[in-house]
């Protein structure tokens, strides 16, 4: 049964104001291209991420915006405040400012730079590849998420070893994962996969590997070919 | 022992296999494989014009401390330069758990850093009940397990990270009584989650099981013994002389290296500043347990041995502490009431070895239909959790151990990092090393305690 004949959906849950849709899920099973008779073919569920905060943002948050965007202009994009972790969302050209204010500036003070992570959303035209810099602040006993992001087309993000010389392997693992290529590292290499390993293994169309496994004659087919809840 | 003159060396991974003439096989190549020192000797006091040798040190090599690869720059046995080569154990540990589901993935990220394994199973379960925003749902007693085993796990990561310190010393006493007192632990492990290492016991929502019956007094015993015994491996080492002449003054990284470097634990430690996450942001119920943070102001080695040393009794007294509350906990539950999260099975022993409980069995079978609907979806479904991303790290026996989890409202992680404190450690190698001896990195090292599981993930 095709996807045609299933009538549209009112939008399963009101997506709270300002949050987009970044994808959305159908089905139940994982089955595609065969008769469906389940029921749970027409089931749909967007893929709706927290939304970005609104003033008060509450506690320290608004202080911590507020210094930063005085000391680096429309560098702060957007402020999304989940589960009572502050995620700045900040654009990469202003990446490298930003940091620097956000480990210089006394109220600010985050001098630790504890974690670089990069993260695929291949549904996200334009904005595939995202790196999270997560930082903590000592002095005040604080801890922020950086968030950037780059389109697949054109992987370059600044570097902050200028900065926080802790991401110089973090920034090399990233590169090695996903590819993201970091302006102004030192010495931008795989540090984890072999040097001449070719693809970025942590990237969603790179494929898990493995192979089937045959046990009393049926077979059992590697993790990420298998039939997997949608 | 086998020597190149020039030429192509036997060994394509050597750098002079690329072609460059500036690699490898611009000079001299000696294969050394151990127990042919003099035939090294005579042959480099042969003709070895430069004074300059490289010394490329593991990644198979006794002392250091994994699959690690040191590639050392040497003036006469002065370290000019010293470059870490990592990544022998990655496993994909991080992309196999983006294919499995949420309780599943506890199985894959207890084996990153084997020596401490509830840690990492700790801060991923945290990030994803983060997530589920069921932090406070987390019955008492199951956050009282987590602190218990985690802080036992503390105790065998430290012993571990003595005893291999000190065999790479040379000091095999230091070794064989470091991994008999680790076997105690283990086996303490074994009795509580059934598994000496590898454990996956801390689930999203609670622990799996409930303390079989005896561990605490089984627990008690081993706090005694260890009230005797952690102060003979003190008397023999703290003020041993040897042990302080080789370790005082050598790996020495400041408060401003450890900061611009992102160095925690006990590294960080022994510079004098008590930062320590249980303490500053407490998790598991930390801000409620009595215990002090260890620190040490020499910001070398020795501290950070002797910070080892001391956290160990600490933690003596914080799973004092978790048995005195235990005891009080009997028949609480372990896991969070939401039948739509907490994992059902239970398991048992039986005539033919450990299985599924055959109450449970009964109950999900012949009692309950709702049991079984929850039980057939949650193992083969698993459940959902709502799109976001966490990062909650704990205070790991090598300093902050974190997850980055990221989920996109699906049954599996979108994508899990770990900031290993290991891998971010290990950075510091250069800065510690550099313009030493050769010995004297294998201390440095060693008192970094890298665990390779854990960097290479």
């Amino acid at each position: 049964m095709s996807d045609e004949h299933l009538p549209e959906p009112a939008a399963a849950e009101a997506a709270a104001p300002g949050a987009e849709v970044r994808a959305r899920r159908t089905g139940m099973f994982g089955v595609r291209g065969s008769g469906d008779t389940s029921g749970f073919g027409g089931l749909r569920r967007d893929v709706v991420f927290p939304a970005p905060a609104e003033r008060p943002f509450g506690g320290w948050y608004d202080a911590v915006v507020d210094t930063l965007e005085a000391a680096v202009p429309g560098g702060v994009a957007q402020v999304v405040v989940h589960r009572g972790e502050l995620t700045l969302h900040v654009h990469r050209e202003h990446l490298a400012a930003a940091a620097r204010a956000l480990r210089d500036e006394p109220d600010l003070r985050f001098e630790v730079c504890a974690s670089v992570s990069g993260v695929h959303h291949p549904d996200e035209t334009g904005a595939e590849l995202h790196v999270a810099y997560h930082l903590l602040s000592m002095t005040h006993n604080r801890r922020v998420r950086v968030e950037v992001t780059c389109p697949d087309a054109d992987p370059h993000v600044p570097s902050v070893v200028a900065t926080y010389p802790t991401a110089d392997w973090h920034e090399r693992e990233t590169w090695d994962f996903f590819g993201i290529v970091f302006d102004g590292h030192p010495a931008l290499t795989r540090i984890l996969m072999p040097d001449d390993w070719p693809g970025h293994p942590q990237r969603k169309d790179y494929p898990l590997g493995g192979i089937g496994v045959e046990y009393k004659g049926g077979t059992i087919p590697p993790p990420d070919q298998r039939r997997s809840y949608t | 022992m086998t020597t190149t003159q020039g030429g192509r060396p036997s060994d394509p991974y050597a750098a002079g296999a690329a072609g460059d003439t500036e690699g490898a096989d611009a000079g001299r190549v000696f294969t050394v494989t151990g127990q042919d020192w003099d035939e090294v000797v005579s042959g480099v006091g042969e003709g070895l014009d430069a004074e300059r040798i490289v010394v490329n040190m593991g990644p198979q090599h006794p002392s250091t401390h994994g699959v690690l690869r040191l590639v050392l720059e040497l003036e006469g046995e002065t370290v000019t330069e010293a470059r870490c080569g990592i990544g022998y154990l990655h496993t994909g540990i991080e992309k196999n758990m983006e294919h499995r589901t949420w309780t599943q993935g506890v199985t894959f990220c207890t084996r990153m850093d084997y020596l401490s394994p509830f840690f990492n199973e700790a801060t991923y379960v945290l990030g994803v009940e983060r997530l589920l925003d069921i932090e406070h749902d987390v019955p008492e007693k199951a956050q009282v397990m987590r602190v218990l085993l985690m802080e036992l796990n503390r105790i065998s990561s430290h012993l571990v990270a003595i005893a291999t310190g000190g065999m790479e010393l040379g000091a095999l006493t230091v070794m064989t009584i470091g991994f008999r007192e680790r076997e105690q632990v283990l086996d303490l492990f074994e009795l509580i989650t059934g598994l000496r290492m590898n454990h996956a016991f801390i689930r999203p929502g609670g622990v799996a099981q409930d303390l079989p019956d005896g561990s605490l007094a089984a627990v008690r015993d081993f706090v005694a013994l260890m009230r005797k015994r952690l102060p003979e491996i003190a008397a023999l080492c703290n003020a041993n002389p040897i042990f302080r002449g080789r370790l005082e003054g050598v790996g020495y990284l400041d408060l401003e290296g450890c900061l611009a470097l992102g160095l925690t634990g006990p590294v960080l430690r022994s510079t004098g500043y008590g930062w320590d996450l249980r303490k500053t942001q407490p998790y598991c119920g930390y801000e409620t347990y009595d215990f002090d943070v260890q620190t040490w102001d020499t910001a070398d080695s020795y501290g950070r041995f002797r910070i080892r040393m001391n956290e160990m009794f600490e933690s003596l007294r914080i799973v004092e502490q978790c048995v005195a509350r235990l005891e009080g906990l009997e028949g609480a539950p372990v896991m969070v009431a939401d039948k739509k999260i907490a994992w059902p099975s239970q398991l048992s022993i039986g005539s033919d070895g450990q299985g599924n409980s055959l109450d449970h069995i009964r109950h999900i079978m012949g009692e309950s239909m709702e049991a079984l609907i929850h039980h057939f979806k949650l193992v083969t479904e698993g459940f959902r959790v709502p799109p976001g991303q966490a990062y909650v790290p704990v205070e790991s026996p090598r300093g902050e151990l974190g997850a980055h989890v990221v989920s996109d409202g699906g049954t599996k992680p979108h994508r899990v990092h770990f900031r290993d404190p290991s891998f971010t450690n290990l950075q510091a190698t250069s800065v510690m090393s550099e313009g030493g001896m050769v010995a004297d990195v294998i201390v440095a090292v060693a008192s970094i305690d890298p665990v390779m599981g854990g960097v290479d993930r």
